[in-house]
């Protein structure tokens, strides 16, 4: 237990994940209405999102935008260090990721309104219980 | 899981296995090779140019997917009219085709609220700006935070802003939906075609150094200049798509009422 502690304080943001991760994942096992789950499946993705891009920090780094690139004079004689930038590849990663959440969450709506449409619910029991008259 | 971040680098190493190899090579060789200072748009529309490529299809495939499962050309059978200077409202049932009311008469939703003048008011101010700052947005994706899917959904935000504060039919009025869906194509088409072009001009596919006869300026530039061109394309695309999405869900594809 003494050195569970320190674990846990060095590496809070991915334990902040996890219990996101799970979060979601309980939420679109567990859950009865459509909708819910597919707000589960938002969180999930949300945790993998903040997952990526807190492997791209490095601390005391800026922004992955190189600084003084067309301005000042001795621009191109600067060294450019990959230390001082923060790592822009999980970024891009999720840039996508998030745009593909988008996609999958506006399907997603779409099909619960038309099962609303056609079954007059979005509980899953009665779901099944209409299906199998 | 728990158990398994013992074995995670620390929070902000810079030496972890992530921030090694391959993205050491895109922070120190990106102004060398592209000429655009914002590493994560020269990583996403040149380095990684396939996969944004297809990022972009999977938009237009969702836009897609949600029209053809909600769109729903039939119209409903009630129907209310509001005659405009009185405020009369005539309740029609059993209406198979529109009736060719005249302008004095606006064909309406059942739960119709008037709209409220200040969230108008300021809705018509904003809306503008939104826009401006989107394409803003899209334009400096090369040197400053941005691109083509942020701008993309600020724009499309725009558009949802002015469904929400007017009504639905305002913005399908505005818009029409061929538009959008032509946006959505003509996005998508941007992207491969500015791909496609550097094929004939003795490059790869996506390979935008080959298109340096085809624009003026410095050479150098040639690069920054094509991912620009493919973010305004990824930008068409998102937009459009948002809006489709947005129209479709809230009025079960009949684009006649909603929120």
């Amino acid at each position: 237990m003494t050195d569970l502690l320190p674990l846990i304080v060095a590496k809070y943001n991915y334990w902040l994940y996890v219990i996101l991760m799970m979060i979601g994942l309980y939420a679109m096992i567990a859950k009865n209405n459509l909708i819910k789950k597919v707000v589960g499946m938002n969180i999930f993705q949300t945790a993998i999102i903040l997952f990526y891009v807190s492997i791209g920090y490095k601390k005391d780094a800026t922004i992955p935008i190189i600084q003084n690139a067309h301005g000042g004079h001795d621009a191109h004689a600067a060294v450019i260090h990959a230390i001082d930038y923060i790592n822009p590849l999980p970024h891009v990663l999720m840039l996508t990721a998030i745009v593909v959440s988008v996609a999958t969450f506006g399907v997603a709506m779409a099909l619960a309104v038309r099962i609303y449409q056609r079954y007059q619910t979005l509980e899953e029991d009665e779901l099944r219980m209409r299906l199998s008259e | 899981m728990l158990y398994g971040t013992a074995d995670f680098p620390d929070w902000g190493d810079p030496s972890s296995p992530a921030s090694t190899h391959l993205s050491d090579y895109y922070i120190e060789k990106t102004i060398e090779d592209t000429q655009v200072p914002n590493i994560v748009t020269s990583v996403l529309a040149d380095y990684r140019g396939f996969d944004t490529m297809f990022e972009t299809a999977v938009i237009f495939t969702a836009g897609l997917a949600c029209f053809l499962l909600l769109r729903d050309f039939r119209g409903k059978k009630e129907r209310f009219y509001r005659h405009k200077p009185t405020g009369v409202i005539l309740h029609i049932k059993d209406g198979k085709k529109i009736l060719a009311v005249g302008k004095e008469f606006e064909h309406m939703d059942k739960d119709w609220v008037p709209s409220d003048l200040i969230i108008k008011t300021v809705c018509r101010i904003l809306i503008p700006f939104i826009q401006i700052y989107a394409m803003y947005v899209v334009a400096h994706g090369d040197f400053s935070p941005g691109g083509g899917f942020q701008g993309g959904v600020i724009f499309g935000s725009s558009l949802i802003l002015l469904a929400i504060s007017y009504d639905l039919k305002t913005l399908v009025k505005r818009i029409k939906e061929k538009v959008l869906g032509i946006f959505a194509a003509l996005g998508v088409l941007i992207y491969v075609g500015i791909a496609a072009i550097c094929m004939p001009m003795g490059g790869n596919f996506l390979d935008y150094s080959k298109l340096a006869p085809l624009v003026p300026g410095d050479p150098h530039h040639v690069r920054a200049l094509g991912m620009l061109g493919v973010e305004i394309g990824v930008g068409f695309a998102v937009m459009a798509v948002m809006a489709i999405i947005y129209i479709n869900i809230v009025s079960e594809g009949r684009h006649d009422e909603g929120l």
